[in-house]
């Protein structure tokens, strides 16, 4: 596995406003797959995507992608590298002040020099991958959430990019909404050979559609596999996670002090 | 009072950081020019947002501004019977104080404010985090544009507010006061100086228009992207920018016309 991966992460330290977030993340995400990672909200998952794109650095440890050394790039290469990646924000993060056909011409915009022509076919037909191409002259105000997040995607596809990370991309949706991002997503990678990192806390969804998995909480790997080792894992932790469970290893209370001092009950410590 | 001393202590620290991040950002800023291709079409559209809107309230500002200014010039310049000075009285005013200063707050309100809440939504939205993921740089393609307008700008809206505060003047002045025309004008031509006056002006709002443009787009790119944040740091630009245009026009002012 570890020859065909695409992103390598290994002993990630990273901390943020004093509190440690990873403390030694090691993970492969093999090339051409759906890699799904999963962890309860807060943990960091969106601070992963971004250690890969770059966009912070770890404090200690190693962040590989595509072959490069990505805390260590300078950042000419660093944004030659994110050429080469899509990354579907959780909001979508369309250009509010552009329409949609040119929230998805802006990259190419930016970065080809196409004619105008080559352009309007490029953006069109990432539109009709995703369903949208009668929505192009829409304002992003226009659209809902589902309809956002599927320009985004033609968006982030319109470079035809190695890599694509999914921040959250099934938080908030309705089920239709949810079922074609999820067809979206399987489909993209299949007949684009796109490497894909899923980010979610839905686990049926994401379980449903990803080749390997892995659960992240308090700064490390709990568990990873494919979805069948994954749900045969012996850990409890991943079993209260993948299972929903209110009580267990991760417990319902936040940590606090005696109950019956709390509310001032006789025979509490006080 | 160990406490107080800490606090005051912890305060200077973060006061000095935060100059120091605003400098750093200022340099990446201005450090890339972009092919004019790019940047030209980006920079007239932020003109129009910063300068062009900004008008309207200038202008309506600029003229009662100098309604006032001649109503009073009148009523304290005919005790002395010079009333006949009062052209020169409120061209000097303007162009050396009111115009720069006025603007610069006006601008501040009306523009400061919207860049920053602009610019505050585009990274709570991660419109900036997107771009950035997309191999743009948003402090080229986005922050500067809006920098170099809000400084090309603030000039060009002073020198109107000028024009309009000696056209509101001499209508209450000339047309309503009485005050004969000629000497309105030729007070005027005799007592302003070029350099010492008018470019002392310009400096003056190329000064303000620099730092309120700077305060707005640091005060939206720093915020903390939620909208409790991004309408905190709108506060923070108006405040910030009053502050340092009436801060900076002290001392310009000293500079330019202290020496006695
Ligand atoms: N800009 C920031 N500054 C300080 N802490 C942050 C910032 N962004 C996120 N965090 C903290 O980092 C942790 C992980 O955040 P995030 O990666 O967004 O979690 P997830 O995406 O898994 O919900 C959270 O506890 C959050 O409070
Ligand atoms: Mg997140």
């Amino acid at each position: 596995m570890v020859s065909s991966a695409y992103i390598t992460l290994k002993d990630v330290v990273f901390s943020r406003s004093g509190r440690r977030i990873f403390d030694g993340v090691t993970l492969d995400i093999p090339k051409g797959k759906i890699t799904a990672i999963m962890g309860p909200s807060g943990t960091g998952k969106t601070t992963l995507l971004r250690l890969i794109g770059g966009q912070l650095r770890p404090d200690s440890g190693l962040v590989s992608v595509a072959g490069h050394d990505v805390p260590k790039l300078k950042r000419r290469d660093l944004y030659r590298l994110r050429e080469k990646m899509g990354m579907l924000f959780q909001s979508g993060a369309l250009f509010t002040d552009l329409s949609v056909y040119e929230n998805v011409a802006f990259p190419l915009r930016v970065h080809t020099a196409l004619p105008e022509d080559m352009i309007r076919d490029i953006v069109l037909m990432k539109l009709e991958a995703v369903g949208l191409r009668g929505a192009r002259q829409l304002m992003p105000s226009e659209l809902s959430g589902g309809m956002t997040r599927r320009v985004a995607l033609a968006r982030s596809i319109a470079l035809d990019p190695e890599l694509i990370m999914y921040d959250e991309p099934f938080a908030g949706q309705d089920p239709i909404a949810m079922g074609v991002l999820v067809k979206l997503i399987r489909d993209l990678n299949s007949s684009m050979g796109l490497t894909s990192v899923l980010v979610s806390h839905d686990v049926p969804e994401s379980l449903s559609i990803c080749h390997f998995a892995c659960i992240i909480a308090d700064g490390k790997v709990i568990g990873e596999g494919t979805p069948e080792e994954l749900r045969a894992h012996p850990s409890e932790r991943v079993q209260q996670f993948l299972n929903g469970e209110p009580d267990g290893p991760v417990p319902f209370h936040y940590p606090s002090g005696d109950t019956a001092s709390d509310f001032g009950f006789p025979g509490g410590a006080s | 009072m160990m406490d107080r001393i800490a606090a005051f202590g912890r305060v200077g620290i973060e006061t000095i950081a935060s100059f120091g991040r605003a400098s750093q950002f200022l340099a990446g800023v201005v450090g890339g020019v972009p092919k004019p291709s790019v940047g030209f079409p980006l920079l007239i559209r932020q003109l129009y947002a910063v300068g062009v809107l900004s008008l309207a309230i200038v202008v309506v500002s600029g003229l009662f501004i100098g309604m006032v200014l001649g109503l009073q010039g009148y009523t304290i310049l005919s005790d002395f019977g010079s009333e006949a000075a009062i052209g020169q009285m409120i061209a000097l005013t303007l162009v050396r104080e009111l115009a720069p200063v006025v603007t610069a707050l006006l601008f501040a309100g009306r523009a400061g404010s919207a860049l920053t809440a602009e610019i505050g939504l585009m990274k709570a939205t991660e419109q900036l985090s997107s771009m950035e993921m997309m191999g743009v740089d948003p402090l080229r393609r986005v922050i500067a544009p809006r920098l170099w307008a809000g400084f090309l700008a603030m000039p060009v809206l002073a020198m109107i507010f000028s024009v309009v505060g000696v056209i509101g003047g001499m209508l209450v002045g000339v047309e309503w006061l009485g005050v004969f025309e000629g000497s309105y004008w030729g007070n005027m031509q005799a007592s302003v100086d070029f350099v010492d006056d008018v470019v002392n002006g310009i400096i003056k709002s190329v000064v303000f228009g620099f730092v309120c443009a700077w305060i707005a787009v640091y005060q939206g790119y720093d915020c903390v992207p939620t909208s409790a944040g991004i309408s905190s740091a709108t506060t923070k630009t108006v405040v910030y920018s009053s502050l340092a245009v009436l801060g900076l026009d002290f001392v310009l002012t000293a500079v330019m016309f202290g020496n006695f």
